[in-house]
């Protein structure tokens, strides 16, 4: 939260690691998981909310590892995959590829920034959405509408929710 | 490659894991045909590999079979076009008996429904005269046929024997120079003589002027010459001229239209009526619809007793007079009843010909001669006599 506007588009390769313990990858995730099957169910209006995406977005932004991130959304979303009445795969293409993504921008940026958390946490939500669409429409014959409206507003509060749930899981990570 | 997957490892691992979970969605989901997307995808992905290796394989061997093994090809084109010339003449064979089969079954049928004695016959030959009209039949004198009977098809009248030998006849065809009969139009009203010209039309001689005749107006045997019995069909006017002193009728003969391969020749020939109506626009009997069922039959109708035919009404007039005789049916004890005094007259004109006894009991289609066995050769005036008098044609009297 500190770094200037200039230090936010640097290279984040030679600044500090964020390292976390071993539980806070299993914790969390399957915390996101329950919070997006239970909450809806109480609380409908939750709904929009996509917690598991947040947590593969933050999770690959912030270890700077491809490969981490890949597993990390690869895992997260065949659990929410398991979870759901969608064949298993569907969240874990789209947030495989998020993880990936994220973890690449994080490996040439600094992601601490609010401002670029709350852009890539909307970005990616889209990406995250539309990306569903195309499979749903091509692997599973579906036409579901192509509501990008929808999308563009719950991306925003996703982003938002997103900004303060980073800050909270900033409070998890330890530098190295 | 080790190398290359060291420095895009990343990457690599993406796709390997994407891939893995793709693998795992086309496990799950079926297409819109109910198969698995993973089979899809495979026989996609297999489908052209096979088709290649198959290409490679036909092409392989039929190079070797066309190019390598070409020496017997003529040969066995050779052998293949002499078959299929046998085929075809096989095909045109069945056609022509298929052909002669209908003919034969429309025979039949017109036999069954004449009540005049005729006898099939089939045209094996031509006369040898350019000009002659005659054709010769497989029918002769040893199987009843006579000189001067008549000889028709089912469409209508097409000679008259003029020489019987004891294997064949000699038919002189209507379209003669020398055929000559008695005609008689549709409505009864013109009476003629039809002759033939040698050409495909017929004409209907000495025919007043004052008569009226129409184009396609139909003609028939007027039985006035002895050799047709009335009312078979001979043709169609197809043109009347006004000439003196008589008309000028050119009539189509319809029993030669269809060419001339099965004819009958009329052993016994039997009057009939002239049809209301042309042989080709018959009225169609069309039965009454069935009862309804949900109403009750009427008690008139229930208890009417069967309706009986104008033989069964001779039946009985003639039982009715040998039992007030006292004679008893089939004992052979009596002498024979005296049916003299009955005076029953048919309905129809002319009457029936009384067969004689013995003639009775043949079948239509047995030899017509006297049953007696006599040696007697008939003559055409005294068959005529007798048709005149209403005997049988094939009946002697002298």
């Amino acid at each position: 939260m500190a770094y200037s506007s200039g230090r936010m588009l640097l290279s984040q390769s030679d600044g500090p690691v964020s390292r976390f313990r071993a539980w806070v990858f299993i914790v969390v995730p399957l915390l996101a998981i329950l919070f997006q099957v239970y909450v809806p169910l109480f609380f409908p209006f939750l709904g929009f909310l996509e917690m598991p995406l947040m947590v593969v977005v933050y999770l690959s932004l912030t270890q700077r590892s491809q490969v981490g991130g890949i597993l990390t959304g690869a895992l997260i979303g065949l659990a929410q995959d398991s979870l759901s009445k969608n064949p298993l795969g569907m969240f874990g293409i789209c947030k495989t590829l998020v993880g990936y993504f994220a973890a690449s921008v994080g490996v040439h940026f600094n992601v601490d920034n609010t401002f670029v958390r709350l852009f890539l946490s909307f970005l990616f939500y889209f990406f995250h959405q539309t990306l569903y669409w195309v499979m749903q429409r091509m692997l599973l014959a579906q036409q579901p509408p192509f509501d990008y409206q929808s999308w563009l507003l719950f991306g925003a509060l996703n982003a938002v929710v997103g900004v303060f749930l980073f800050h909270f899981l900033d409070k998890l990570r330890a530098a190295v | 490659m080790e190398s290359f997957v060291n420095r895009y490892r990343n990457l690599t691992i993406l796709l390997l894991v994407i891939f893995a979970q793709f693998l795992l969605l086309a496990v799950q989901v079926k297409n819109d045909q109910d198969v698995r997307i993973i089979r899809v995808w495979t026989v996609t992905a297999v489908t052209p590999f096979a088709r290649v290796v198959e290409l490679l394989r036909g092409g392989s061997v039929g190079f070797f079979r066309n190019y390598i093994l070409l020496h017997d090809e003529d040969a066995e084109n050779r052998r293949l076009r002499q078959q299929v010339g046998q085929l075809k003449l096989e095909n045109v064979f069945l056609k022509n008996e298929l052909n002669t089969a209908e003919r034969a079954k429309a025979l039949g049928v017109f036999q069954a429904r004449t009540p005049s004695k005729t006898l099939a016959a089939t045209v094996i030959g031509t006369g040898a005269g350019s000009n002659a009209k005659v054709v010769y039949v497989d029918a002769g004198s040893a199987r009843g046929v006579e000189r001067g009977m008549a000889v028709v098809t089912p469409d209508g009248i097409v000679g008259k024997v003029i020489a019987a030998y004891p294997t064949a006849s000699e038919i002189l065809l209507a379209t003669d120079a020398d055929f000559a009969a008695g005609v008689i139009s549709q409505d009864g009203g013109v009476r003629g003589t039809l002759k033939g010209q040698g050409t495909p039309f017929l004409k209907v001689d000495y025919v007043p002027i004052q008569e009226k005749v129409q184009v396609g107006q139909w003609f028939y045997t007027s039985g006035d010459d002895r050799i047709f019995p009335r009312g078979f069909p001979v043709g169609v006017v197809r043109a009347v001229r006004d000439a003196q002193p008589f008309k000028e009728i050119l009539v189509d003969p319809v029993g030669l239209q269809r060419g001339l391969e099965d004819v009958l020749i009329i052993t016994q020939g039997v009057h009939q009526d002239i049809p209301p109506t042309p042989v080709g626009d018959q009225p169609v009997y069309i039965a009454p619809p069935p009862p309804d069922e949900s109403k009750p039959a009427s008690p008139a109708a229930a208890g009417a007793p069967p309706p009986i035919t104008e033989a069964d009404k001779l039946r009985l007039e003639y039982q009715a007079s040998g039992e007030a005789q006292g004679h008893k049916f089939g004992s052979g004890e009596s002498g024979p009843p005296d049916f003299t005094g009955i005076t029953t007259t048919l309905p129809q004109k002319p009457a029936l010909p009384q067969k004689p006894a013995p003639a009775a009991a043949v079948p239509a289609d047995a030899d017509p001669k006297p049953a007696t066995g006599a040696t007697t050769r008939t003559t055409d005036s005294t068959r005529h006599s007798n048709q005149a008098n209403g005997e049988p044609a094939g009946s002697t009297k002298r």
